[in-house]
């Protein structure tokens, strides 16, 4: 594994946003292409996610985690994208200079002229959502589970409870069950599900795991493992209801209590970071604040579908390609769009106005409380109306999407800033 | 036979739709909500219910000890446990190509386990 001192486009991750900006931008003209990863091999967590349901997007072929990986990385290779494999990304600069160390290389020192940035992200640990308790062996993330269950070969623990109802907790229940395991419940803090409904029946229904929304653990009981855990109801300020104590014995807890965008290295080059969605904030090419710098994928916010991952990193390879070959991005104007009435955030939070004249839009957005109603998705400048879509529902684990198109560009053109809103119909 | 009508919610892609089933126990008489594939769906899950399974067999001499393997279409759901417990029993050697048949036709059901991903020889 060699590598050239010069790149058009270095990629940081080659997950599933990676691989497709890397793709991406050798596909729109960039001559020289690299991608970065600190594991030993291609593919980033899709290798762990040996569960089918990835693809139908992109596809229209429900697939495997690492068979949705393999097409791309077989295509990286053959639009001839290199790769620098366990190798660790430490430094990013403003200028595009990336400092590297590898077994391998010893200290690598890289110049590109445009970076994308498709870290992905890292999940909340027990010490993120402040569970009381003892310190024992055996409290995980789902994710580490994951790792160690589908690639590694080790399980765990026998007896399980999963806390946070999001989707790789509820796949990794029924992975669990596959491999012999217990698992006694699944509890959830919030009045609804953290993940999408097709887990809930697949992976919990399917083999009678029990869920209890509005239901935490309130204390992890055990000296050197796990022994069991107290579980009890939760009021809508999230504080235990006394009395609603239950003793679950266990060995293993795991914790599905959030994903967070892995920023590190973004915040160390002076990226804006969005409070809210703790990823860079965004134009509709996925540039940063930085010129050059873009970002793609779960490392912008963290999205249920790898399709929209995919999709995200086609675009940042695109605008990074078109960058390098002119030099600077022609973007003209930039307008803001902010989020409004029950809209907890929207991505891009800028959009350039004269790209709407090349190809539409599409406004990714969560709703803050969920609508069990047919809703409006709305984009408006001021009071005026630009364009609306209706959705059956609206929830906070299914993200929501509407698209600007071309014809609307002259009135988006108009506007000083864009608001997003999901209300009743 | 008496009309029953419930509620079943489609698994076919991730929108997760709701569908309201009227059916007699064996045919089924209407479906609100959904769309063609999901019609598809709920008659299925009521007469044969089938899944996809994913699972892991293992593999000598690559870069992990295990290979992750699909069906390669949706499968029995009653037999399931029998299908992982046959599986549990089989052990490849690599290198092994991107979607190649590892199991055809696994219990007499007309379904092949395929792998997941490619796994060279180290």
């Amino acid at each position: 594994m060699t590598h050239k001192e010069k790149y058009d486009v270095v990629v940081i991750g080659s997950g599933p946003g990676g691989l497709a900006a890397a793709i991406s931008a050798r596909k729109n003209g960039a001559e020289a292409v690299l991608i970065i990863d600190r594991d030993i091999e291609p593919g980033g967590i899709l290798l762990q996610c040996i569960h089918n349901g990835f693809g139908m997007e992109t596809f229209k072929q429900d697939l495997t985690g690492p068979a949705y990986a393999q097409r791309f990385i077989d295509e990286a290779m053959q639009v001839g994208v290199e790769f620098l494999l366990d190798t660790m990304v430490l430094e990013i600069t403003r200028d595009h200079r990336i400092y590297a160390t590898s077994k391998e290389h010893g200290f690598v020192e890289i110049q590109a002229k445009a970076v994308i940035l498709a870290m992905g992200c890292r999940e909340r640990t027990r010490a993120q959502v402040r569970l009381p308790g003892t310190r024992p062996a055996g409290v995980y993330t789902a994710g580490t589970a994951q790792r160690w269950v589908n690639v590694e070969g080790f399980m765990p623990g026998k007896r399980f409870v999963i806390l946070g109802s999001g989707d790789i907790g509820m796949i990794m229940a029924r992975r669990l069950t596959f491999e012999g395991a217990k698992v006694e419940r699944v509890l959830e803090v919030m009045p609804f599900l953290s993940g999408l409904t097709r887990n809930y029946v697949q992976c919990l229904m399917d083999f009678d795991i029990g869920l209890q929304l509005k239901h935490t653990v309130k204390n992890i009981i055990g000296k050197n493992r796990v022994e069991a855990i107290e579980a009890c109801a939760v009021d809508d300020k999230w504080q235990p209801i006394p009395g609603t104590e239950e003793i679950i014995p266990c060995d293993t807890l795991l914790l599905s209590v959030g994903l967070i965008p892995e920023n590190e290295l973004s915040r160390q080059a002076g990226v804006i970071i969005d409070p809210i969605t703790a990823g860079p904030r965004v134009d509709d090419g996925f540039q940063t604040n930085i010129p050059g710098v873009y970002s793609a994928g779960n490392v912008v916010h963290v999205y249920d579908l790898v399709d929209w991952v995919t999709e995200a990193g086609l675009i940042a390879g695109k605008s990074a390609t078109r960058l390098v070959r002119l030099g600077a991005a022609a973007d003209g104007l930039s307008i803001p769009v902010k989020a409004a009435d029950n809209v907890r955030y929207v991505v891009p939070q800028t959009l350039h106005p004269v790209h709407l004249e090349e190809n539409e839009i599409r406004l990714q957005m969560r709703v803050t409380r969920p609508i069990e109603k047919p809703v409006w998705v709305e984009v408006r400048s001021g009071d005026k109306l630009i364009t609306r879509r209706g959705e059956p529902y609206a929830r906070p684990g299914e993200m929501v999407t509407i698209e600007l198109k071309p014809a609307q560009v002259e009135e988006v053109k108009a506007a000083s800033e864009l608001s997003v809103a999901v209300v009743e119909r | 036979m008496p009309t029953i009508t419930e509620k079943i919610i489609c698994t076919t892609c991730p929108k997760g739709c709701t569908l309201e089933v009227t059916h007699d126990g064996k045919t089924v008489i209407s479906i609100l909500n959904g769309c063609k594939r999901g019609h598809e769906y709920a008659k299925q899950e009521l007469t044969d219910p089938r899944r996809m399974v994913a699972t892991t067999v293992r593999i000598r001499g690559a870069v992990h000890p295990l290979m992750p393997v699909f069906t390669s279409a949706p499968f029995p759901k009653p037999r399931i446990p029998e299908l992982l417990k046959l599986l549990r029993r089989v052990e490849l050697n690599a290198p092994v190509a991107s979607n190649q048949p590892i199991l055809e036709n696994v219990l007499g059901t007309g379904i092949d386990i395929h792998a997941s991903r490619e796994m060279k020889k180290i």
